[in-house]
């Protein structure tokens, strides 16, 4: 017999008056269970991570609150106990951690104290006992070093040592809940699919409930029990894992779990001939220079990008596929020349541009343009789209009228509304923002478009959406692309041939479909084995 | 290595830095001035209200006036570098025993402003954080635009009539009770008391800046991850507030605090003057009109090293606090 923990009933969290809907959350009723996980999954402002805010009574108040509703806690309203109650909760019986494991610990106060408030204001230890129990909690996380790490700063530690960290003051006190938001989206994914089984590990050991919230079907599909299904606010379907991931009931489920990109690659077409980007032996260091007067030690060396070879043949995608630190954004800043390379030849066509000066290089800047990560910073806020998108044929000397027209092809391209034109950026969505940066860019009509990250920061449906105006456009104007990615679904789902990277340099490259059968590199294979849910094929449903 | 001798080359380091630096300001300073009409033969000659030509002239053999500036300059930079600042033909006394004198006064007068205007500003900034949109708040609020929006020299002189002439509680003018000869104990509590109002005078408006910069400090905090994170561990809001967010709150604070002991050397002009404070300020006030080039030059080449210096402090109480800056 399974002991219910936790149920949420019918709880409404209210908005404050004036934003675009009265309810963030409405209506919901959730379990939890002992040992159990369930997973809460929603793109972004499906009222998630607020449901599981109330639980912890964390709402943003005042503005945000609990509008009605219960949440039973062990025999306790938590929406209607004492603040002094609710803090000895906190921490002790229902803990949580959090997506940005930098940001979500004090920078200027030691991993080692900052476990160590739990223990002081939830039980009576001595400082002695405190100390060991903290250093046994980082032992019990696998971090390596504990002692080291228990008098470490935050900023010393890596995102996944941070999300440890997290994990150890979460399950402090044997916490009978442990609510995680999202906890492995900031993370790598072989360090995501570590964190994972941490967290199983000490559910197992613990018998802790866990409530997940989490945008990501893979992960879903490798931890949760049960799923819960939210868009705008509501619970629009709820299940077994199974019954969920196999035979979604909802439209909104279909489409969501439809939009999840296959790892399947796609079917391999045949080369071209023509090679229209080309690298060889590009090397690229960061810092190592001599500090001011020759005093001191010389600052550290990063190389970042080493000898790297590439060749990308018209109409073909390659992908550059790497986790975070692996040299693959700078390899893309160095291929448009955003910063300079310290060695080697990138050819575009026959001319190597690593030589050209400023003004030599201005001819060529248009025949190779880049579509940036964050649809958000990307786009200067105070320029008009149509202006963002014509400004750049203006430069090279088309006529306005001649911009302004081909500006407007271009909305109609990207799949934006022609008004769209006067409005600023601050007022479109951050898939639409994306659309706007892929039509800024092809406003020059490139014959290669360098992607850094396109659709990691939208959500899956509109991901979709953006990949698949990708692969229309580079059809549809005979474009090369070179399309880095962390993600190795997407790569699967877009690229014709994949370039590993690690620490800089390209451990293995190949066509998709070979390289994703038939991993050579020890670390392409690991990367493989990572990847969240590898084991469902989602893209076979069709809503 | 370990943290201390680290520090201990940061600063060796920082200060052979800062050789250049005071060397580059002494020669700028040097030539700045030297653009301003008439030097400090005219004023003695036109003081004195008779002076011929000759006797001008031979004023200016005697000062080394009549040499080329490049030629002045070097003199100045070799004496410099043996630690002479010239002589003042002014107060007819050597640069470097008027400067140290003053010196005192002056410094005295800036760490009483500063760690009252740091310090209370501090303060202020916490409560009107915590008690953000109570009366408390508005109170603190409006004071610190008051102050800050008052002018110094007004401030001054309504604290002389309030609590000097009516009230009769602190002296006027000056650092000591001439007619007294205090000693020892009698001392302290003399110049104390002169000390108050210039004091209160010169850190109002640093206060007022302070406060505002701790207040939306904190409150800029309040917002940030790390908080929720302390929410959710179960710590008191007492505990979340005093250890987690005034540390990080501290921090753009204690910057600005740095940056602006150099304004407040200007800041002391006034306010010296206003109060009869014999410190630098009011040194370089006079000098100014006098036209005495050395004494000036001295007081800049003092004040630069002490920005210099206090830098270096701040530097080093800033890594304390913030352990994700490094010293290397």
């Amino acid at each position: 017999m399974t002991k219910k923990l936790l149920s949420i009933n019918d709880l409404s969290i209210l908005l404050p008056t004036g934003a675009d809907r009265q309810y963030a959350v409405q209506d919901i009723d959730l379990e939890l269970n002992a040992g159990e996980t369930v997973c809460v999954v929603g793109e972004s402002g499906s009222g998630k991570s607020l449901t599981a805010r109330a639980v912890m009574g964390l709402l943003p108040a005042p503005h945000v609150r609990v509008g009605k509703g219960e949440i039973i806690f062990g025999g306790e309203d938590l929406t209607k106990v004492t603040y002094e109650r609710l803090r000895e909760l906190r921490g002790s019986e229902i803990s949580m951690i959090f997506q940005e494991p930098m940001t979500a610990l004090n920078p200027v106060m030691t991993i080692g104290d900052q476990i160590d408030e739990i223990f002081r204001y939830h039980v009576s230890m001595s400082p002695r006992e405190r100390a060991e129990k903290a250093l046994s909690l980082l032992v019990d996380v696998n971090l390596p070093d504990p002692e080291k790490i228990i008098d470490a700063y935050p900023h010393e530690l890596s995102g996944g040592q941070r999300q440890r960290s997290m994990i150890a003051m979460a399950l402090a006190l044997g916490p009978k809940i442990l609510i995680a938001d999202e906890p492995t989206t900031a993370l790598d994914v072989t360090t995501q699919a570590q964190i994972l089984e941490l967290i199983n590990d000490m559910q197992k050991r613990l018998d802790t409930g866990v409530l997940f919230i989490t945008h990501d079907f893979g992960v879903v599909a490798d931890i949760a029990d049960r799923v819960i299904v939210m868009q705008h606010g509501k619970i629009v379907e709820t299940g077994t894992t199974e019954q969920v991931l196999q035979s979604p009931k909802h439209p909104y489920t279909k489409s969501l779990i439809a939009a999840i990109p296959r790892l399947k690659p796609r079917k391999a077409r045949s080369r071209a001939v023509e090679v229209v980007l080309k690298t060889e032996g590009v090397y690229k260091s960061f810092g190592g220079g001599k500090s001011l007067f020759g005093f001191g030690k010389p600052n550290r060396e990063v190389k970042a990008v080493q000898n790297v070879q590439i060749e990308l043949r018209r109409g073909e995608t390659l992908g550059v596929v790497g986790e975070s630190g692996s040299g693959k954004s700078t390899l893309a800043r160095c291929v448009i020349r955003l910063i300079d390379s310290d060695e080697g030849q990138i050819k575009l066509g026959d001319i190597d541009i690593t030589k050209l000066s400023r003004k030599e290089l201005r001819p060529y800047r248009k025949r190779i343009q880049m579509v940036f990560q964050d649809p958000f910073a990307s786009l200067n806020p105070r320029i008009r789209v149509g202006d963002i998108i014509s400004q750049g044929p203006i430069l090279q000397g088309e006529d306005k009228e001649d911009a302004s027209k081909r500006a407007y092809e271009l909305l109609d391209i990207v799949g934006l509304d022609r008004r769209s034109f006067d409005r600023f950026p601050h007022e479109f969505s951050g898939g639409q923002r994306q659309r706007i940066g892929i039509a800024r860019a092809l406003s020059l009509k490139p014959d290669i478009l360098v992607a850094d990250e396109p659709v990691s920061a939208l959500d899956v449906s509109i991901q979709a959406q953006i990949l698949e105006l990708l692969d229309d456009i580079r059809e549809r104007m005979d474009l090369s692309m070179l399309f880095i990615t962390h993600d190795l679904r997407v790569a699967a789902q877009v690229c014709d041939y994949v370039a590993v990277m690690q620490y800089g340099k390209i451990v293995e490259m190949g066509p998709t479909a070979k390289l994703f059968k038939d991993p050579k590199d020890a670390y392409t294979k690991s990367l493989l084995a990572a990847v969240p849910g590898k084991d469902w094929h989602f893209g076979k449903l069709k809503p | 290595m370990t943290r201390s001798t680290k520090i201990f080359k940061y600063v060796c380091k920082r200060l052979l830095q800062g050789i250049p630096i005071i060397l580059a300001i002494v020669i700028i300073n040097f030539f700045l001035l030297n653009l301003a009409e008439g030097d400090a033969v005219d004023v003695l000659a036109g003081e004195a209200g008779s002076a011929t030509p000759e006797y001008m002239a031979q004023l200016r053999k005697k000062f080394g006036l009549d040499q080329p500036l490049p030629v002045q300059l070097m003199v100045y930079l070799k004496n410099v570098l043996s630690l002479d600042l010239g002589y003042s033909f002014r107060h007819d006394m050597p640069v470097n025993e008027l400067i140290f004198d003053r010196f005192a006064a002056t410094g005295l007068l800036m760490t009483s402003t500063i760690i009252l205007a740091v310090g209370f500003g501090i303060l202020l900034g916490l409560l009107a954080a915590m008690r953000l949109n109570t009366w408390k708040d508005a109170v603190i609020t409006v004071f610190a635009l008051i102050t800050y929006a008052t002018p110094l020299f007004w401030v001054g002189l309504m604290m002389i009539v309030v609590f000097s002439l009516n009230l009769g509680w602190f002296p006027t003018s000056g650092m000591t009770n001439i007619a007294a000869f205090y000693e020892g104990w009698d001392y302290v509590v003399d110049v104390s008391r002169h000390l108050v109002l210039p004091t209160i005078t010169l850190s109002l408006f640093y206060l007022a800046l302070y406060t505002r910069m701790m207040r939306a400090s904190m409150l800029e905090q309040y917002g940030q991850d790390y908080v929720v994170t302390a929410r959710a561990k179960g710590l008191t809001e007492r505990r979340i507030t005093y250890v987690h967010v005034l540390r990080n709150a501290l921090l753009p604070v204690v910057t600005m605090a740095g940056v602006q002991v150099g304004a407040l050397i200007g800041g002391s002009v006034i306010v010296e003057s206003v109060f009869a404070w014999p410190g630098l300020g009011m040194l370089a006030f006079e000098s100014l009109f006098a036209r005495d080039l050395n004494l000036l030059l001295g007081i800049f080449l003092l004040s630069s090293m002490l920005v210099v210096v206090v830098n270096l402090i701040v530097d080093i109480i800033y890594c304390f606090l913030d352990p994700r800056i490094e010293v290397n």
